[in-house]
Protein backbone atom coordinates (compact mmCIF):
# COMPACT_ATOMS: atom_id res chain seq x y z
CA UNK A 1 0.00 0.00 0.00
CA UNK A 2 2.91 2.33 0.71
CA UNK A 3 4.02 1.86 -2.89
CA UNK A 4 0.54 2.76 -4.13
CA UNK A 5 0.54 5.94 -2.04
CA UNK A 6 3.98 6.93 -3.33
CA UNK A 7 2.84 6.42 -6.92
CA UNK A 8 -0.19 8.59 -6.19
CA UNK A 9 2.06 11.25 -4.68
CA UNK A 10 4.41 11.16 -7.66
CA UNK A 11 1.65 11.26 -10.27
CA UNK A 12 -0.20 14.13 -8.70
CA UNK A 13 0.64 17.46 -10.39
CA UNK A 14 0.12 19.29 -7.09
CA UNK A 15 3.20 17.61 -5.61
CA UNK A 16 5.53 19.03 -8.23
CA UNK A 17 3.87 22.44 -8.53
CA UNK A 18 4.11 23.04 -4.78
CA UNK A 19 7.70 21.81 -4.82
CA UNK A 20 8.70 24.19 -7.61
CA UNK A 21 6.90 27.12 -6.01
CA UNK A 22 8.54 26.50 -2.65
CA UNK A 23 11.97 26.42 -4.31
CA UNK A 24 11.13 29.49 -6.39
CA UNK A 25 10.80 31.87 -3.45
CA UNK A 26 14.41 31.57 -2.19
CA UNK A 27 15.58 31.59 -5.82
CA UNK A 28 13.81 34.90 -6.39
CA UNK A 29 15.25 36.36 -3.18
CA UNK A 30 18.73 35.25 -4.26
CA UNK A 31 18.34 37.01 -7.60
CA UNK A 32 17.34 40.28 -5.92
CA UNK A 33 20.24 40.08 -3.49
CA UNK A 34 22.70 39.17 -6.23
CA UNK A 35 21.61 42.17 -8.32
CA UNK A 36 21.37 44.79 -5.60
CA UNK A 37 23.94 43.45 -3.13
CA UNK A 38 21.51 44.62 -0.46
CA UNK A 39 20.86 42.34 2.50
CA UNK A 40 18.99 43.05 5.71
CA UNK A 41 21.26 44.19 8.51
CA UNK A 42 22.20 41.45 11.01
CA UNK A 43 19.35 40.71 13.37
CA UNK A 44 16.68 41.77 10.90
CA UNK A 45 14.95 39.96 8.04
CA UNK A 46 15.18 36.23 7.66
CA UNK A 47 17.83 34.35 9.56
CA UNK A 48 21.20 34.12 7.78
CA UNK A 49 20.11 36.55 5.06
CA UNK A 50 22.53 39.18 6.26
CA UNK A 51 25.37 36.70 5.94
CA UNK A 52 24.68 35.17 2.54
CA UNK A 53 26.53 37.82 0.59
CA UNK A 54 29.56 36.90 2.60
CA UNK A 55 29.22 33.28 1.62
CA UNK A 56 26.78 31.64 -0.79
CA UNK A 57 27.23 28.28 0.91
CA UNK A 58 25.16 29.60 3.79
CA UNK A 59 22.23 30.20 1.47
CA UNK A 60 20.49 26.81 2.04
CA UNK A 61 20.07 27.77 5.68
CA UNK A 62 18.78 31.21 4.69
CA UNK A 63 16.39 29.62 2.17
CA UNK A 64 14.99 27.23 4.78
CA UNK A 65 14.44 30.20 7.08
CA UNK A 66 12.52 31.91 4.27
CA UNK A 67 10.14 29.03 3.55
CA UNK A 68 9.71 27.84 7.14
CA UNK A 69 7.16 30.35 8.47
CA UNK A 70 4.51 30.02 5.74
CA UNK A 71 5.38 28.05 2.61
CA UNK A 72 6.43 24.78 4.25
CA UNK A 73 3.63 24.54 6.83
CA UNK A 74 1.02 25.45 4.22
CA UNK A 75 2.29 22.81 1.78
CA UNK A 76 2.51 20.16 4.50
CA UNK A 77 -0.91 21.01 5.94
CA UNK A 78 -2.49 20.83 2.49
CA UNK A 79 -0.92 17.46 1.63
CA UNK A 80 -1.54 15.88 5.05
CA UNK A 81 -5.00 17.43 5.41
CA UNK A 82 -5.96 16.05 2.03
CA UNK A 83 -4.68 12.55 2.75
CA UNK A 84 -7.83 10.95 4.18
CA UNK A 85 -10.43 13.71 3.80
CA UNK A 86 -9.54 14.22 0.12
CA UNK A 87 -10.06 10.52 -0.60
CA UNK A 88 -13.32 10.64 1.35
CA UNK A 89 -14.53 13.64 -0.67
CA UNK A 90 -13.75 12.04 -4.04
CA UNK A 91 -15.21 8.73 -2.86
CA UNK A 92 -12.02 6.78 -3.51
CA UNK A 93 -11.61 6.12 0.22
CA UNK A 94 -14.44 3.58 0.34
CA UNK A 95 -13.09 1.80 -2.72
CA UNK A 96 -9.61 1.54 -1.19
CA UNK A 97 -11.06 0.19 2.05
CA UNK A 98 -13.09 -2.54 0.32
CA UNK A 99 -10.08 -3.74 -1.71
CA UNK A 100 -9.52 -4.34 1.26
CA UNK A 101 -6.86 -2.02 2.63
CA UNK A 102 -6.83 -2.16 6.43
CA UNK A 103 -7.51 1.20 8.00
CA UNK A 104 -4.30 1.19 10.04
CA UNK A 105 -2.34 0.20 6.96
CA UNK A 106 -3.87 3.03 4.96
CA UNK A 107 -3.03 5.53 7.68
CA UNK A 108 0.58 4.31 7.82
CA UNK A 109 0.86 4.54 4.04
CA UNK A 110 -0.55 8.08 4.07
CA UNK A 111 1.86 9.09 6.82
CA UNK A 112 4.79 7.62 4.91
CA UNK A 113 3.87 9.51 1.78
CA UNK A 114 3.57 12.76 3.78
CA UNK A 115 7.03 12.16 5.31
CA UNK A 116 8.47 11.51 1.85
CA UNK A 117 6.85 14.70 0.60
CA UNK A 118 8.23 16.79 3.49
CA UNK A 119 11.74 15.39 2.97
CA UNK A 120 11.48 16.00 -0.76
CA UNK A 121 10.51 19.64 -0.29
CA UNK A 122 13.10 20.38 2.40
CA UNK A 123 15.91 18.70 0.48
CA UNK A 124 14.86 20.28 -2.82
CA UNK A 125 14.87 23.72 -1.20
CA UNK A 126 18.32 23.07 0.31
CA UNK A 127 19.84 21.74 -2.90
CA UNK A 128 18.46 24.45 -5.17
CA UNK A 129 19.41 27.07 -2.60
CA UNK A 130 22.95 25.73 -2.43
CA UNK A 131 23.21 25.89 -6.20
CA UNK A 132 21.73 29.37 -6.46
CA UNK A 133 23.76 30.54 -3.46
CA UNK A 134 27.07 29.37 -4.83
CA UNK A 135 26.30 30.46 -8.41
CA UNK A 136 24.58 33.80 -7.81
CA UNK A 137 25.89 35.03 -4.49
CA UNK A 138 29.20 33.39 -5.06
CA UNK A 139 31.87 31.96 -2.85
CA UNK A 140 34.35 34.55 -4.13
CA UNK A 141 32.99 37.20 -1.81
CA UNK A 142 32.98 34.61 0.92
CA UNK A 143 36.74 34.64 0.88
CA UNK A 144 36.73 38.10 2.37
CA UNK A 145 34.96 37.03 5.52
CA UNK A 146 35.03 33.29 5.81
CA UNK A 147 38.62 32.82 6.79
CA UNK A 148 39.49 29.68 8.58
CA UNK A 149 42.25 29.96 11.14
CA UNK A 150 45.21 27.82 10.31
CA UNK A 151 44.95 24.34 11.73
CA UNK A 152 41.18 24.23 12.04
CA UNK A 153 40.76 24.30 8.27
CA UNK A 154 38.66 21.88 6.30
CA UNK A 155 41.52 19.46 5.83
CA UNK A 156 40.90 16.89 3.14
CA UNK A 157 37.77 18.71 2.06
CA UNK A 158 39.71 21.79 0.98
CA UNK A 159 40.86 20.50 -2.42
CA UNK A 160 37.42 19.29 -3.44
CA UNK A 161 35.94 22.54 -2.26
CA UNK A 162 38.53 24.22 -4.47
CA UNK A 163 36.43 27.09 -5.66
CA UNK A 164 35.37 27.97 -2.17
CA UNK A 165 38.30 30.07 -1.20
CA UNK A 166 39.21 29.34 2.37
CA UNK A 167 36.51 26.67 2.44
CA UNK A 168 34.96 28.05 5.58
CA UNK A 169 32.13 30.30 6.66
CA UNK A 170 31.50 32.16 9.82
CA UNK A 171 29.05 30.71 12.29
CA UNK A 172 26.41 32.90 13.91
CA UNK A 173 28.68 33.10 16.92
CA UNK A 174 31.49 34.48 14.81
CA UNK A 175 33.69 31.40 14.98
CA UNK A 176 34.54 29.80 11.63
CA UNK A 177 32.87 26.62 10.40
CA UNK A 178 34.52 24.21 8.02
CA UNK A 179 32.56 23.07 5.00
CA UNK A 180 32.13 19.65 6.55
CA UNK A 181 30.79 21.24 9.71
CA UNK A 182 28.49 23.43 7.63
CA UNK A 183 27.19 20.38 5.78
CA UNK A 184 26.63 18.52 9.05
CA UNK A 185 24.84 21.45 10.57
CA UNK A 186 22.68 22.02 7.52
CA UNK A 187 21.75 18.33 7.71
CA UNK A 188 20.90 18.81 11.39
CA UNK A 189 18.76 21.80 10.48
CA UNK A 190 16.99 19.81 7.76
CA UNK A 191 16.29 17.00 10.22
CA UNK A 192 14.92 19.43 12.78
CA UNK A 193 12.71 21.21 10.27
CA UNK A 194 11.44 17.89 8.92
CA UNK A 195 10.47 16.78 12.40
CA UNK A 196 8.77 20.12 13.05
CA UNK A 197 6.79 19.65 9.84
CA UNK A 198 5.84 16.14 10.95
CA UNK A 199 4.19 17.78 13.94
CA UNK A 200 2.12 19.87 11.50
CA UNK A 201 1.45 16.77 9.40
CA UNK A 202 0.24 14.78 12.42
CA UNK A 203 -2.24 17.51 13.37
CA UNK A 204 -3.49 17.81 9.78
CA UNK A 205 -3.71 14.02 9.40
CA UNK A 206 -5.79 13.77 12.56
CA UNK A 207 -8.15 16.50 11.35
CA UNK A 208 -8.26 14.74 8.00
CA UNK A 209 -9.75 11.66 9.67
CA UNK A 210 -12.50 13.59 11.46
CA UNK A 211 -13.76 15.66 8.52
CA UNK A 212 -14.55 14.88 4.90
CA UNK A 213 -13.27 18.30 3.83
CA UNK A 214 -9.61 18.40 2.84
CA UNK A 215 -9.68 22.18 2.96
CA UNK A 216 -11.14 22.13 6.45
CA UNK A 217 -8.42 19.80 7.70
CA UNK A 218 -5.61 21.87 6.15
CA UNK A 219 -6.98 25.18 7.41
CA UNK A 220 -7.63 23.66 10.83
CA UNK A 221 -4.00 22.63 11.14
CA UNK A 222 -2.86 26.08 9.99
CA UNK A 223 -5.21 27.70 12.50
CA UNK A 224 -3.49 25.71 15.25
CA UNK A 225 -0.12 27.03 14.06
CA UNK A 226 -1.28 30.63 13.82
CA UNK A 227 -2.78 30.44 17.31
CA UNK A 228 0.47 28.96 18.57
CA UNK A 229 2.51 31.75 16.92
CA UNK A 230 0.33 34.39 18.57
CA UNK A 231 0.61 32.78 22.01
CA UNK A 232 4.38 32.39 21.65
CA UNK A 233 4.76 36.18 21.54
CA UNK A 234 2.18 36.88 24.23
CA UNK A 235 3.70 37.57 27.64
CA UNK A 236 0.47 36.64 29.40
CA UNK A 237 0.70 33.12 27.94
CA UNK A 238 4.12 32.30 29.38
CA UNK A 239 2.73 29.29 31.26
CA UNK A 240 1.79 27.38 28.12
CA UNK A 241 4.59 28.60 25.86
CA UNK A 242 6.98 25.68 26.39
CA UNK A 243 4.30 23.32 25.11
CA UNK A 244 3.26 25.18 21.97
CA UNK A 245 4.01 23.43 18.67
CA UNK A 246 5.82 26.43 17.15
CA UNK A 247 7.69 27.44 20.32
CA UNK A 248 11.00 25.87 19.25
CA UNK A 249 10.53 26.04 15.49
CA UNK A 250 13.50 28.35 15.08
CA UNK A 251 15.78 26.32 17.33
CA UNK A 252 17.42 24.73 14.27
CA UNK A 253 19.33 28.01 13.87
CA UNK A 254 21.22 26.94 16.97
CA UNK A 255 22.91 24.27 14.87
CA UNK A 256 24.84 27.14 13.30
CA UNK A 257 26.28 28.38 16.58
CA UNK A 258 29.73 27.40 17.69
CA UNK A 259 29.52 25.25 19.73
CA UNK A 260 26.02 23.99 18.87
CA UNK A 261 23.50 25.26 21.41
CA UNK A 262 21.65 22.00 22.13
CA UNK A 263 19.14 23.01 24.80
CA UNK A 264 16.36 24.35 22.57
CA UNK A 265 17.10 21.84 19.81
CA UNK A 266 16.50 18.99 22.24
CA UNK A 267 13.34 20.58 23.58
CA UNK A 268 12.14 21.18 20.04
CA UNK A 269 12.64 17.53 19.09
CA UNK A 270 10.93 16.41 22.30
CA UNK A 271 7.86 18.62 21.93
CA UNK A 272 7.42 17.63 18.27
CA UNK A 273 7.73 13.95 19.21
CA UNK A 274 4.92 14.43 21.72
CA UNK A 275 2.71 16.14 19.14
CA UNK A 276 3.45 13.51 16.49
CA UNK A 277 2.73 10.57 18.80
CA UNK A 278 -0.38 12.13 20.36
CA UNK A 279 -2.00 13.24 17.13
CA UNK A 280 -1.14 10.05 15.24
CA UNK A 281 -2.68 8.02 18.07
CA UNK A 282 -5.76 10.24 17.93
CA UNK A 283 -5.88 9.88 14.13
CA UNK A 284 -5.69 6.09 14.44
CA UNK A 285 -8.36 5.96 17.15
CA UNK A 286 -10.66 8.19 15.17
CA UNK A 287 -10.14 6.52 11.79
CA UNK A 288 -10.26 2.89 12.85
CA UNK A 289 -13.62 3.27 14.59
CA UNK A 290 -15.22 5.66 12.14
CA UNK A 291 -18.28 4.87 10.02
CA UNK A 292 -17.28 5.64 6.44
CA UNK A 293 -20.41 7.29 5.09
CA UNK A 294 -18.70 9.40 2.42
CA UNK B 1 -23.65 -16.16 0.64
CA UNK B 2 -24.82 -13.23 2.78
CA UNK B 3 -26.81 -13.64 5.96
CA UNK B 4 -27.55 -11.08 8.61
CA UNK B 5 -29.28 -11.59 11.93
CA UNK B 6 -31.12 -8.76 13.66
CA UNK B 7 -28.77 -6.31 12.01
CA UNK B 8 -29.30 -2.84 13.39
CA UNK B 9 -27.63 0.53 12.88
CA UNK B 10 -28.37 3.76 14.68
CA UNK B 11 -26.83 7.11 13.76
CA UNK B 12 -27.48 9.13 16.88
CA UNK B 13 -31.26 9.22 17.20
CA UNK B 14 -31.85 7.96 13.66
CA UNK B 15 -32.62 4.25 13.22
CA UNK B 16 -31.10 3.69 9.76
CA UNK B 17 -31.43 -0.11 9.76
CA UNK B 18 -33.65 -2.03 12.16
CA UNK B 19 -33.29 -5.71 12.90
CA UNK B 20 -32.75 -6.88 9.32
CA UNK B 21 -32.43 -10.61 8.52
CA UNK B 22 -31.06 -10.82 5.00
CA UNK B 23 -30.68 -14.16 3.29
CA UNK B 24 -28.87 -14.18 -0.04
CA UNK B 25 -28.03 -17.60 -1.42
CA UNK B 26 -25.23 -18.59 -3.72
CA UNK B 27 -26.19 -18.01 -7.36
CA UNK B 28 -28.94 -15.51 -6.55
CA UNK B 29 -29.58 -12.32 -8.42
CA UNK B 30 -30.93 -10.56 -5.37
CA UNK B 31 -32.34 -7.06 -5.64
CA UNK B 32 -32.84 -5.00 -2.50
CA UNK B 33 -35.57 -2.49 -3.20
CA UNK B 34 -36.64 0.48 -1.20
CA UNK B 35 -37.30 4.17 -1.51
CA UNK B 36 -34.46 6.65 -1.10
CA UNK B 37 -33.52 6.95 2.54
CA UNK B 38 -34.84 3.50 3.45
CA UNK B 39 -31.40 2.30 4.63
CA UNK B 40 -30.18 0.41 1.55
CA UNK B 41 -26.81 2.15 1.39
CA UNK B 42 -26.19 1.83 5.12
CA UNK B 43 -26.96 -1.87 4.87
CA UNK B 44 -24.58 -2.31 1.92
CA UNK B 45 -21.85 -0.40 3.74
CA UNK B 46 -22.23 -2.64 6.79
CA UNK B 47 -21.78 -5.75 4.62
CA UNK B 48 -18.51 -4.27 3.35
CA UNK B 49 -17.18 -3.21 6.75
CA UNK B 50 -17.34 0.52 6.01
CA UNK B 51 -20.03 1.18 8.60
CA UNK B 52 -20.02 -0.70 11.90
CA UNK B 53 -23.29 -2.25 13.06
CA UNK B 54 -24.84 -1.10 16.33
CA UNK B 55 -25.97 -4.67 16.97
CA UNK B 56 -26.67 -7.90 15.12
CA UNK B 57 -24.54 -10.26 13.09
CA UNK B 58 -23.25 -10.35 9.51
CA UNK B 59 -21.86 -13.36 7.67
CA UNK B 60 -20.50 -13.14 4.14
CA UNK B 61 -19.31 -16.37 2.49
CA UNK B 62 -19.58 -18.08 5.84
CA UNK B 63 -17.24 -15.63 7.59
CA UNK B 64 -18.08 -13.06 10.23
CA UNK B 65 -17.94 -9.40 9.22
CA UNK B 66 -16.19 -7.15 10.11
CA UNK B 67 -13.74 -9.54 11.82
CA UNK B 68 -12.81 -11.45 8.63
CA UNK B 69 -12.98 -8.60 6.12
CA UNK B 70 -9.45 -9.30 5.03
CA UNK B 71 -10.25 -12.84 3.92
CA UNK B 72 -13.69 -12.09 2.48
CA UNK B 73 -13.32 -8.82 0.59
CA UNK B 74 -10.75 -10.01 -1.98
CA UNK B 75 -13.52 -12.25 -3.39
CA UNK B 76 -16.06 -9.44 -3.47
CA UNK B 77 -16.47 -6.73 -6.09
CA UNK B 78 -18.33 -3.63 -5.00
CA UNK B 79 -19.87 -0.50 -6.42
CA UNK B 80 -21.00 1.75 -3.59
CA UNK B 81 -23.27 4.63 -4.63
CA UNK B 82 -21.32 6.69 -7.15
CA UNK B 83 -18.15 5.32 -8.69
CA UNK B 84 -14.93 7.10 -7.77
CA UNK B 85 -11.56 7.45 -9.47
CA UNK B 86 -8.50 9.68 -9.49
CA UNK B 87 -9.48 12.22 -12.17
CA UNK B 88 -5.98 13.06 -13.46
CA UNK B 89 -5.19 9.40 -14.16
CA UNK B 90 -6.42 7.19 -17.00
CA UNK B 91 -8.90 4.38 -16.49
CA UNK B 92 -6.08 1.85 -16.80
CA UNK B 93 -3.88 3.67 -14.27
CA UNK B 94 -6.81 3.92 -11.88
CA UNK B 95 -7.58 0.22 -12.13
CA UNK B 96 -3.90 -0.63 -11.69
CA UNK B 97 -3.73 1.47 -8.50
CA UNK B 98 -6.87 -0.09 -7.05
CA UNK B 99 -5.67 -3.56 -7.96
CA UNK B 100 -2.26 -2.96 -6.38
CA UNK B 101 -3.87 -1.80 -3.13
CA UNK B 102 -4.82 -4.42 -0.60
CA UNK B 103 -3.69 -7.98 0.07
CA UNK B 104 -2.36 -9.89 -2.90
CA UNK B 105 -1.69 -6.58 -4.61
CA UNK B 106 1.88 -7.45 -5.53
CA UNK B 107 1.08 -11.12 -6.21
CA UNK B 108 -1.44 -10.14 -8.86
CA UNK B 109 1.01 -7.94 -10.72
CA UNK B 110 1.72 -10.41 -13.48
CA UNK B 111 -1.90 -10.92 -14.47
CA UNK B 112 -2.86 -7.29 -13.83
CA UNK B 113 -2.61 -6.07 -17.42
CA UNK B 114 -4.73 -8.94 -18.71
CA UNK B 115 -7.34 -8.59 -16.00
CA UNK B 116 -7.61 -4.83 -16.51
CA UNK B 117 -8.01 -5.34 -20.26
CA UNK B 118 -10.71 -7.95 -19.63
CA UNK B 119 -12.62 -5.77 -17.20
CA UNK B 120 -12.53 -2.75 -19.53
CA UNK B 121 -13.73 -5.01 -22.35
CA UNK B 122 -16.60 -6.34 -20.21
CA UNK B 123 -17.91 -2.87 -19.44
CA UNK B 124 -17.37 -1.51 -22.93
CA UNK B 125 -14.52 0.90 -22.19
CA UNK B 126 -11.80 -0.99 -24.04
CA UNK B 127 -11.24 1.81 -26.56
CA UNK B 128 -10.93 4.70 -24.11
CA UNK B 129 -8.93 3.10 -21.30
CA UNK B 130 -5.98 5.42 -21.73
CA UNK B 131 -7.86 8.73 -21.51
CA UNK B 132 -7.81 10.58 -18.19
CA UNK B 133 -10.97 9.95 -16.19
CA UNK B 134 -11.49 13.72 -15.89
CA UNK B 135 -12.82 13.67 -19.48
CA UNK B 136 -15.32 10.83 -18.85
CA UNK B 137 -19.08 11.23 -18.92
CA UNK B 138 -21.21 10.12 -15.99
CA UNK B 139 -22.07 6.86 -17.74
CA UNK B 140 -18.42 6.13 -18.54
CA UNK B 141 -17.48 6.69 -14.89
CA UNK B 142 -20.22 4.27 -13.87
CA UNK B 143 -18.78 1.70 -16.29
CA UNK B 144 -15.30 2.28 -14.90
CA UNK B 145 -16.66 1.75 -11.39
CA UNK B 146 -18.04 -1.59 -12.54
CA UNK B 147 -14.71 -2.49 -14.13
CA UNK B 148 -12.99 -1.77 -10.79
CA UNK B 149 -15.43 -4.17 -9.13
CA UNK B 150 -14.61 -6.85 -11.71
CA UNK B 151 -10.79 -6.81 -11.90
CA UNK B 152 -10.38 -9.33 -9.09
CA UNK B 153 -12.85 -11.73 -10.76
CA UNK B 154 -15.10 -11.76 -7.68
CA UNK B 155 -17.48 -14.54 -6.57
CA UNK B 156 -19.89 -11.99 -5.16
CA UNK B 157 -20.81 -8.63 -6.65
CA UNK B 158 -22.36 -6.03 -4.38
CA UNK B 159 -23.77 -3.19 -6.44
CA UNK B 160 -25.41 -0.19 -4.83
CA UNK B 161 -27.63 1.66 -7.33
CA UNK B 162 -25.56 0.56 -10.36
CA UNK B 163 -27.97 2.06 -12.88
CA UNK B 164 -27.38 5.66 -11.77
CA UNK B 165 -26.13 7.89 -14.56
CA UNK B 166 -26.54 5.27 -17.26
CA UNK B 167 -28.58 5.95 -20.39
CA UNK B 168 -31.13 3.35 -21.58
CA UNK B 169 -28.51 1.57 -23.62
CA UNK B 170 -26.11 1.60 -20.67
CA UNK B 171 -28.82 0.09 -18.48
CA UNK B 172 -29.42 -2.67 -21.01
CA UNK B 173 -25.66 -3.37 -21.24
CA UNK B 174 -25.49 -3.49 -17.46
CA UNK B 175 -28.38 -5.93 -17.27
CA UNK B 176 -26.83 -8.21 -19.87
CA UNK B 177 -23.46 -8.07 -18.12
CA UNK B 178 -24.98 -8.89 -14.74
CA UNK B 179 -26.96 -11.80 -16.12
CA UNK B 180 -23.96 -13.21 -18.00
CA UNK B 181 -21.74 -12.92 -14.91
CA UNK B 182 -24.44 -14.60 -12.87
CA UNK B 183 -24.54 -17.45 -15.37
CA UNK B 184 -20.82 -18.03 -14.79
CA UNK B 185 -21.53 -18.47 -11.08
CA UNK B 186 -21.19 -14.97 -9.66
CA UNK B 187 -23.75 -14.17 -6.98
CA UNK B 188 -25.28 -10.72 -7.41
CA UNK B 189 -26.56 -8.50 -4.63
CA UNK B 190 -27.91 -5.25 -5.98
CA UNK B 191 -29.76 -2.38 -4.41
CA UNK B 192 -32.03 -0.15 -6.40
CA UNK B 193 -35.02 2.11 -6.23
CA UNK B 194 -35.84 1.44 -9.89
CA UNK B 195 -38.54 -1.21 -9.91
CA UNK B 196 -38.56 -1.81 -13.65
CA UNK B 197 -34.80 -2.39 -13.64
CA UNK B 198 -35.16 -4.82 -10.76
CA UNK B 199 -38.05 -6.73 -12.27
CA UNK B 200 -36.12 -7.59 -15.41
CA UNK B 201 -33.06 -8.65 -13.50
CA UNK B 202 -33.68 -10.40 -10.23
CA UNK B 203 -34.49 -13.89 -9.10
CA UNK B 204 -35.05 -12.79 -5.53
CA UNK B 205 -36.32 -9.61 -3.94
CA UNK B 206 -35.98 -7.91 -0.59
CA UNK B 207 -37.86 -4.74 0.22
CA UNK B 208 -36.55 -2.29 2.76
CA UNK B 209 -38.83 0.36 4.20
CA UNK B 210 -37.73 2.83 6.88
CA UNK B 211 -34.86 0.52 7.82
CA UNK B 212 -36.97 -2.63 8.12
CA UNK B 213 -36.96 -5.58 5.74
CA UNK B 214 -40.68 -5.81 5.04
CA UNK B 215 -40.50 -8.47 2.34
CA UNK B 216 -38.02 -11.10 1.15
CA UNK B 217 -38.94 -13.80 -1.30
CA UNK B 218 -38.31 -15.35 -4.73
CA UNK B 219 -39.65 -13.23 -7.56
CA UNK B 220 -41.43 -16.27 -9.03
CA UNK B 221 -43.32 -16.84 -5.76
CA UNK B 222 -44.26 -13.21 -5.46
CA UNK B 223 -45.50 -13.05 -9.00
CA UNK B 224 -47.42 -16.33 -8.90
CA UNK B 225 -50.80 -16.08 -10.63
CA UNK B 226 -53.48 -14.61 -8.42
CA UNK B 227 -56.29 -16.93 -9.51
CA UNK B 228 -57.85 -14.20 -11.61
CA UNK B 229 -57.94 -13.66 -15.35
CA UNK B 230 -57.77 -10.33 -17.15
CA UNK B 231 -60.06 -10.11 -20.15
CA UNK B 232 -60.11 -7.25 -22.65
CA UNK B 233 -63.25 -7.36 -24.75
CA UNK B 234 -65.41 -4.94 -26.71
CA UNK B 235 -68.41 -7.05 -25.63
CA UNK B 236 -67.94 -6.32 -21.95
CA UNK B 237 -71.66 -6.18 -21.14
CA UNK B 238 -72.42 -9.56 -22.63
CA UNK B 239 -69.35 -11.16 -21.06
CA UNK B 240 -70.36 -9.81 -17.66
CA UNK B 241 -73.85 -11.15 -18.13
CA UNK B 242 -72.57 -14.56 -19.19
CA UNK B 243 -70.02 -14.94 -16.38
CA UNK B 244 -72.50 -13.64 -13.84
CA UNK B 245 -70.85 -13.34 -10.43
CA UNK B 246 -67.35 -14.25 -11.56
CA UNK B 247 -66.52 -10.71 -12.75
CA UNK B 248 -64.93 -8.97 -9.80
CA UNK B 249 -64.12 -5.69 -11.42
CA UNK B 250 -65.08 -3.87 -14.58
CA UNK B 251 -63.29 -0.92 -16.11
CA UNK B 252 -64.49 -0.11 -19.65
CA UNK B 253 -63.37 -3.01 -21.81
CA UNK B 254 -61.19 -4.48 -19.05
CA UNK B 255 -62.64 -7.17 -16.84
CA UNK B 256 -61.13 -9.01 -13.90
CA UNK B 257 -62.61 -12.49 -13.75
CA UNK B 258 -62.23 -15.02 -10.95
CA UNK B 259 -61.16 -18.11 -12.88
CA UNK B 260 -58.18 -20.45 -12.86
CA UNK B 261 -57.58 -21.20 -16.54
CA UNK B 262 -57.26 -18.47 -19.13
CA UNK B 263 -57.27 -20.84 -22.13
CA UNK B 264 -60.48 -22.56 -21.05
CA UNK B 265 -62.17 -19.24 -20.37
CA UNK B 266 -61.09 -17.93 -23.75
CA UNK B 267 -62.47 -20.88 -25.65
CA UNK B 268 -65.76 -20.62 -23.73
CA UNK B 269 -66.13 -16.92 -24.56
CA UNK B 270 -65.22 -17.35 -28.20
CA UNK B 271 -67.49 -20.39 -28.43
CA UNK B 272 -70.35 -18.15 -27.29
CA UNK B 273 -69.58 -15.73 -30.11
CA UNK B 274 -68.00 -13.09 -27.88
CA UNK B 275 -64.99 -11.12 -29.12
CA UNK B 276 -61.83 -11.18 -27.02
CA UNK B 277 -59.01 -8.75 -27.80
CA UNK B 278 -56.67 -9.95 -25.04
CA UNK B 279 -56.78 -12.46 -22.25
CA UNK B 280 -54.30 -13.75 -19.69
CA UNK B 281 -53.78 -14.58 -16.01
CA UNK B 282 -53.51 -11.59 -13.74
CA UNK B 283 -50.03 -11.18 -12.28
CA UNK B 284 -49.10 -8.55 -9.81
CA UNK B 285 -46.25 -6.34 -10.99
CA UNK B 286 -43.27 -5.83 -8.77
CA UNK B 287 -44.40 -2.24 -8.44
CA UNK B 288 -47.74 -3.28 -6.97
CA UNK B 289 -46.03 -5.74 -4.65
CA UNK B 290 -43.56 -3.17 -3.38
CA UNK B 291 -46.02 -0.32 -3.03
CA UNK B 292 -48.33 -2.59 -1.09
CA UNK B 293 -45.72 -3.20 1.61
CA UNK B 294 -43.94 0.17 1.80
CA UNK B 295 -44.77 3.58 3.21
CA UNK B 296 -44.17 6.80 1.40
CA UNK B 297 -40.39 6.94 1.86
CA UNK B 298 -38.36 9.46 3.76
CA UNK B 299 -37.62 11.85 0.92
CA UNK B 300 -41.28 12.63 0.42
CA UNK B 301 -42.01 15.85 2.21
CA UNK B 302 -44.55 15.20 4.92
CA UNK B 303 -44.16 11.45 4.47
CA UNK B 304 -45.09 9.25 7.36
CA UNK B 305 -41.76 7.38 7.40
Amino acid sequence: MIGVELIKLARRPRTWISLVLTCALPFMVAIFIAITHLTPPPGQGGAFLSAVLADGALYPAAALALVLPVFLPVAVAVVAGDSIAGEAATGTLRYLLVRPVGRTRLLVAKLTSVIVYVLMVVIAVSVTAYATGVLLLGPSRGAAVGLAPAGSGPGSLAPTAGQLAGGAVTSLSGAPLSLLQLAERTAGGIAFITVSMLGVAAIALFLSTVTDSALGAALGALAVLVASEILVTLNAATVVQPYLPTRYWLAWIDFFRQPIFWRNIERGFAIQAVYVVAFLAAAWASFSTKDITA
Amino acid sequence: MITTKALTKRFGAVQAVQSVDLDIREGDRYVLLGPNGSGKTTLVRMLLGLVYATSGEIEVMGQRIPRHLREVLPQVGALIEEPAAYPHLSARANLALFDAAGPGGSAGRRSRGTRIGEALEQVGLAGVGRRPVRAYSLGMRQRLGLAAALIRRPRLLILDEPGNGLDPRGIRDLRELIISLNETGVTIFLSSHLLAEAEQLCTRVGVLDSGRLVLQDDLATLRAPTGRILVYTPDADRVTAMLDGQVEQRDGERLVVRHADAAALNSRLVGAGLRVSAIGPEQRTLEEIVLAVTGTGSDHIGGSA
